[in-house]
């Protein structure tokens, strides 16, 4: 009854293409935006906005950079952990040797960096598959971890090996609350998050996807797989570089290597996988989904009066963990995203299926 | 030279240790086609119950027990995850063992307990000089390593009998080379998946005891499972010998580029040396030493 789009009529090519080509959708998203633009920073509590926003958003980033290299292109990778500690990196050392550079040419140029160094991790992906190539990709990983813990030049000489954020102002304007922090955060995400659906829709989104259905096919249809796959490895590195570059700077403030480390790579990529590979939308779906679970868990067990001691609540978390993941896959396998398809078709028909 | 030898032999004895691990992953993936993520985990967790399990009953009896409770593990995977996620993609499959790593760290540390536990089944622990008549001064290298390596040795006379010889292995090998083949010969698909993950649970029961006494029972010998990776892409997915072979040269290849080259990096390179010693065999030949020519056809 409410969702249908019966009656809107598509008269020119630009309706058409537009991204949401059904009017409940294009005012859903309205409605959404109004919520994180508006009402959230004005009815939100500074701590939803720092443990619970921030991060979200963050990581949906992370999640979109993964999914255009794992889920569109097909090209399994565990090392996004080390391309954000890139991002973190880059945006430090330029942060504290550039001092004059405004905040966001630095993100940009954070996520240029670790696009570089994901194409050159990239490149063994035109020899090799599948697992083989997901664990070259942990090369990766294992080699950023290792060179910003001991390359000195990285952390600036610091003798803990941790470093910090200096101070950002954006034309003058201080980024130094937790509502300034998430606007920045926020209307960065939305413009790279609107980018890539439309990169995904374009010529370079179809290449990846036919190089994810059969790469030799592609190839012989005249999809050139270096450019493809390189390209894939280039763009998702820069989403992960800049969602980085953010985590350093807004969310930790100070941080060491350790924070990019494997978990957070196979973090991303349990996002992916439980949000919906190959969906924009679902990146957003399994950020959440990731980031609620052990809040959920940590809160229930005090919830219900049995308080626990913290050794047998992380023990219990990874169990939980483990199982929902196992659950989740067996439930449905492509994903919340998909979930959220089928619930639309049902929609359109409701209530009257036949 | 002495010196060089002792580091080469060091590295191989290292190497036997991931071996042990990287065979693990080895007999899942070539008769189911699953990428294990949760060997590591299950070595983790066969020590843990090994080590608790002798608190009360001697060795022997213990180590039976902690047999039963790999093959148990193995019919509750094969029921609760393998069976509901037939016929779908490997990466899913794969996330689904990353899945029952995290469950079972979680669930061997509730019920087993988290401390470091000191695990001695009576392997020999003393440095030995062997090959005097060799070199100036011969080789130090330590008994343990040398029963590590025999029992290694071992293992995989003992599988590659099972696999080659018995009738059971060659259900096993049938189902490797393909699913509906072998299915429509007549050989169970589910008790087959059954065997071969209680094998590779009572492999990882191996390794617990190797890594175990070398280093106690800890929550990092699950971390070992990572560097078992880098052989495995070294010596392919779906060959014994190439995980003995690709662990030996890993193995050697690390400590001999951390004595060598290390101090010029900073030190601490083994971390990644290993994978990139694999990369490199990788560019040059895709499947790794041993792994099967990939064919593809559109």
């Amino acid at each position: 009854m409410l969702y249908r789009e019966a009656g809107q009529f598509k008269t020119t090519y630009g309706d058409d293409q537009a991204v949401f080509p059904i009017r409940q959708d294009r005012w859903g998203m309205a409605i959404i935006l109004a919520i994180a633009y508006v009402a959230l920073p004005w009815l939100a509590t500074d701590y939803f906005i720092t443990s619970i926003m921030i991060p979200f958003l963050i990581y949906a980033l992370a999640a979109i950079g993964l999914n255009l290299l794992t889920g569109y292109c097909g090209q399994v990778s565990l090392g996004t952990g080390g391309f954000m500690a890139v991002g973190a990196y880059a945006a430090y050392n330029l942060a504290i040797r550039v001092p004059e550079l405004n905040l966001i040419v630095i993100f940009i140029l954070a996520g240029g960096a670790a696009a570089m160094v994901g194409v050159v991790f990239g490149v063994p992906s035109l020899r090799i598959k599948g697992f083989y190539l997901a664990v070259a990709t942990l090369a990766a990983q294992f080699f950023l971890d290792w060179a910003f813990a001991r390359i000195k030049w990285f952390t600036n000489y610091t003798p803990s090996g941790s470093v910090a954020a200096p101070p950002l102002d954006i034309f003058g304007f201080a980024i130094n609350t937790p509502d300034r922090r998430y606007f920045l955060i926020l209307a960065i995400v939305t413009v790279m998050a609107l980018a890539a659906k439309n990169l995904v829709r374009g010529r370079v989104g179809r290449s990846w996807m036919a190089i994810r259905d059969m790469d030799i096919a592609a190839e012989i249809i005249g999809i050139r797989p270096l450019r493809a796959k390189l390209s894939a490895f280039a763009v998702s590195s820069f989403f992960a570089g800049v969602a980085g570059a953010l985590w350093a700077f807004l969310h930790l403030g100070a941080w060491e290597p350790l924070a990019f480390d494997i978990n957070r790579s196979f973090l991303l990529l349990f996002m992916v996988i439980i949000g919906g590979l190959g969906s924009i939308l679902g990146c957003f779906l399994g950020a959440a989904f990731i980031l609620m679970v052990p809040l959920a868990l940590n809160q229930i067990p005090t919830a219900l009066g049995m308080p626990l001691s913290t050794a047998m609540i992380s023990h219990l978390e990874f169990m939980i963990f483990g199982a929902m993941i196992v659950f989740f896959l067996i439930a449905e396998p492509h994903g919340l995203a998909r979930l959220w398809a089928l619930a639309k078709e049902k929609l359109r028909l409701w209530p009257f299926p036949h | 030279m002495g010196f060089f030898f002792e580091v080469l032999f060091g590295g191989f004895l290292a190497g036997v240790l991931y071996a042990l691990v990287a065979l693990g992953f080895v007999l899942i993936f070539k008769a189911s086609g699953v990428f294990n993520f949760a060997q590591g985990a299950m070595v983790l967790f066969a020590a843990l119950s090994l080590v608790r399990l002798m608190e009360w009953m001697p060795i022997p009896i213990a180590m039976l027990a902690s047999v039963a409770i790999m093959i148990v593990f193995a019919l509750v995977v094969e029921r609760l995850v393998l069976r509901p996620l037939v016929n779908q993609e490997g990466i899913i499959l794969f996330m689904a063992t990353i899945g029952v790593s995290y469950f079972i760290d979680g669930f061997g540390q509730t019920v087993w307990g988290s401390d470091v536990y000191k695990l001695d089944v009576g392997l020999p622990n003393e440095p030995v000089i062997i090959l005097e008549s060799l070199f100036e001064g011969g080789i130090l290298v330590n008994q343990f390593d040398l029963v590590a390596a025999v029992i290694a040795g071992l293992l995989v006379t003992v599988l590659a009998i099972f696999f080659q010889k018995t009738r059971i292995g060659r259900a096993l090998r049938a189902v490797a080379d393909d699913h509906q083949a072998a299915q429509s010969v007549g050989i169970p698909l589910r008790d087959i998946w059954v065997i071969v993950w209680s094998t590779s649970g009572i492999v990882a029961l191996v390794a617990g005891i190797v890594w175990g006494s070398a280093l106690g029972v800890q929550f990092s010998i699950s971390l070992v499972a990572l560097k078992a990776l880098p052989v495995l892409i070294l010596g392919g997915f779906t060959s014994v010998p190439g995980a003995i072979v690709g662990g030996l040269i890993i193995g050697a290849g690390e400590k001999l580029a951390e004595v060598y080259i290390g101090p010029t990096f900073g030190g601490g390179i083994e971390n990644w040396f290993a994978y990139m010693l694999a990369l490199l065999f990788l560019l040059v030949r895709p499947q790794g030493l041993f792994g099967e020519r990939i064919i593809e056809r559109v």
